[in-house]
């Protein structure tokens, strides 16, 4: 179009426009009455109480009335099924009536063959110029597609609330039955360690029990209780694997080594009784085994002797008055339960004032730590034992508990601590229990 | 809670006149009298109320169980003359609300002493020897007229339209406020409104009644006005030459005409 700017000379020029003005005439032939009649909508004019005053073809099509059944004889309302009608009683005409118009009102239209045909109504108020009000002009727009799809949508949200109303009393369900499991755990966790320790005289005595998770029953025990006026009998052990099964053989291991310990105190003699217990389980199906350290203590003149036995379990630490610690061996000490015959090795050592003995489970040894993620180890323990005031059995297991804490989720285990000794001597020692 | 701001209360006219406490019925809100308050308010103190659940009432009120009987909706009534402090009230009630006057005036009638029914229906589903006009499966099509429909309703702007009692030009702004309300309580009101059968509770009146009907109503149709006149002794039928539900609207001068002259407060 480069150099074209002559419009005389242009397509589309004045002659084309008559032209085309002749071609929309042709096509504009419809009177105003069929544009009314045939109007792609109802369309209806009613007098202010409802009665019909004119209505056009394609409402009346739809209806499948005449004319003469209509105008005069029919309001707005008997239009409607019975339930538009309160619709539109209680909504419609207030809303008409104060506002002069509303519009897009879903209602369904009841046809003569009773057939119910959904529309969406709009009505205005036509007003003299002095505001009286004259009339009402309503049309009706056929409605079908735009209400199924509406009752789709429906559907939908019903659905929708539906599955969320499931969903959230299913969870409810799931956390109160949560909630009820972790009571009983915990119940049953409690009956497998003692609720308190004893007080013994002259002897001071500190435990902690971890738990990993609140889901799971852990294999960790101990105990002390007293043998007669003057020993006393403490173990402390861990039967392999977590849950029920776990349980119920950590406690059969307790109950046994309790019995075992009345009949014949010896350390060797009390594994051994609890490996043929373990080990008759073991045969019939329940692979469970454990480790224990199980002992006495004697009270002396100025010492408490220790007489202690190990199947498996880490050796015992002792954090001693003069600040050093050492491991009490006990090699060659089997796992108990897994063969019909088992060796345990006996040891022993004295306690004096300020002395502290330390069981303790894998939990602790074998927690992660560091960037590495390295195992805590035995070396570790042994060092960080040496570092604490000899201050007695509760202050040691409240400086371990702080360990404990300190490796967050690198300790994933169930640890069970229990630390016996005699109170030091010179210490005011206020939170001693004796 | 503060009540007058919970049932958005609206005090207007004389001070020191007789009180008309005008309760709305199912559907809009206390804009439904707003045609006939001048005229009422030359000599009267008027006092309307949104119910909660309708209107600008506070949405945090709402309790499905108590607004599921018209009890809970009586409760409003009773609570708000309290609140006013309200006495020798005459109660004008439109349709399902003439029945819960009805209910307060029988719990407080050292308050409530005089009834206006405009519209009452005791009953909308026919039964043996009553026709109230509608079956139960038509307030099953209401029901679902008002899912069809949410009238300018939305969740995004409730809290426009009712947390600001001091600014109603916020709500005239939208179309359809008068009757734009939460669909959820729409429902219950529509469901405790068209399934309550309140004909014992007439024969507990006993206070002077006023009932006005219509002469063209669908949803309280003539005979439901004789059946009301006739349960209580002593009413007053008046029938006003008016189409449809709400006398108050489309024939408002009537409508007033008719109370005040009741009342012996014509102007």
């Amino acid at each position: 179009m480069m150099g074209c700017t002559d419009q005389t000379s242009e397509p589309g020029g004045e002659r084309d426009a008559h032209a085309a003005d002749a071609v929309f005439t042709s096509l504009l032939e419809d009177s105003a009455e069929e544009l009314y009649e045939q109007a792609p909508c109802g369309y209806l004019s009613t007098l202010m109480d409802g009665t019909i005053a004119k209505i056009n073809a394609t409402l009346l099509d739809w209806l499948g009335l005449e004319g003469s059944q209509v105008v005069g004889r029919m309001r707005f309302t008997d239009l409607l099924t019975v339930g538009g009608k309160l619709y539109h009683e209680t909504h419609f005409a207030p809303l008409l009536q104060m506002q002069g118009e509303v519009s897009g009102i879903a209602l369904d239209l009841k046809a003569a063959d009773g057939a119910r045909l959904p529309v969406l109504v709009t009505s205005k108020v036509k007003t003299s110029q002095q505001g009286e009000p004259l009339l009402i002009r309503t049309t009706v727009f056929d409605a079908r597609d735009r209400r199924a799809y509406e009752a789709e949508l429906l559907r939908g949200r019903t659905a929708a609330e539906e599955a969320r109303r499931q969903a959230e009393e299913a969870r409810r369900q799931a956390e109160a039955d949560r909630a009820r499991l972790q009571e009983a755990l915990a119940v049953l966790q409690q009956s497998l360690l003692p609720s308190a320790l004893p007080e013994i005289p002259g002897l001071e005595a500190g435990s902690y029990y971890h738990t990993a998770s609140p889901d799971l029953l852990g294999g960790d025990f101990y105990d002390l209780f007293a043998l007669d006026g003057k020993r006393w009998a403490f173990f402390l052990g861990d039967v392999c694997g977590k849950g029920p099964q776990a349980a119920a053989a950590t406690s059969l291991t307790r109950y046994t080594l309790r019995a075992a310990a009345l009949h014949d105190p010896d350390p060797v003699s009390v594994l051994s009784t609890l490996n043929m217990v373990l080990h008759e389980r073991y045969s019939s199906g329940d692979s469970r085994y454990c480790t224990a350290v199980f002992g006495v203590l004697e009270h002396g003149e100025d010492h408490v002797s220790v007489q202690l036995a190990s199947g498996g379990h880490p050796a015992a630490l002792v954090q001693r008055a003069d600040g050093s610690a050492e491991f009490l061996p006990t090699p060659g000490g089997m796992l108990i339960g897994v063969l019909p015959r088992a060796e345990f090795t006996a040891t022993r050592t004295e306690l004096r004032p300020g002395d502290t003995l330390l069981l303790y489970t894998d939990g602790l040894t074998e927690a992660r730590t560091g960037p590495e993620r390295e195992l805590y180890g035995e070396e570790a323990l042994h060092a960080f034992t040496a570092a604490q005031p000899a201050a007695g059995p509760q202050a040691l297991v409240t400086a371990l508990t702080g360990l404990l804490a300190g490796f967050g989720d690198g300790l994933d285990d169930d640890t069970a601590l229990l630390a016996l000794g005699m109170p030091p001597v010179s210490a005011p020692a206020p939170d001693s229990e004796t | 809670m503060d009540i007058r701001v919970r049932n958005n209360v609206t005090v207007t006219g004389r001070a020191d006149g007789p009180v008309l406490l005008l309760a709305h019925g199912f559907g809009c809100d206390q804009n439904m009298w707003r045609l006939i308050v001048p005229a009422l308010a030359e000599n009267h103190r008027v006092v309307l109320f949104d119910y909660v659940g309708s209107g600008r009432a506070d949405p945090a009120a709402w309790n499905e169980r108590r607004y599921s009987s018209l009890e809970g909706y009586a409760l409003d009534v009773l609570e708000v003359c309290e609140e006013l402090d309200l006495r020798d009230v005459t109660f004008v009630g439109h349709s399902v609300s003439a029945m819960v006057g009805v209910l307060a005036a029988a719990k407080a009638s050292q308050r409530i002493s005089r009834l206006v029914m405009v519209a009452p229906s005791p009953r909308y589903i026919d039964d043996e020897g009553y026709r109230g006009g509608f079956s139960t499966e038509d307030i099953e099509e209401l029901l679902e007229s008002l899912e069809s429909n949410y009238l300018g309703w939305s969740a995004a702007m409730a809290p426009v339209i009712m947390g600001n009692p001091d600014r109603p030009e916020l709500g005239q702004e939208l179309t359809n406020a008068f009757c734009a309300t939460d669909p959820d309580m729409a429902r219950v009101f529509a469901r405790t409104t068209f399934l309550s059968d309140s004909r014992d509770d007439l024969k507990t009146v006993a206070v002077p009644t006023l009932i006005l009907e219509c002469s063209q109503d669908v949803i309280a149709p003539r005979e439901v006005g004789a059946y009301v006149h006739s349960a209580i002794p002593g009413s007053r039928l008046v029938t006003l030459t008016a189409t449809g539900h709400c006398p108050q609207l489309s024939a408002p001068q009537a409508t007033a005409g008719a109370i005040t002259e009741y009342l012996g407060t014509a102007a």
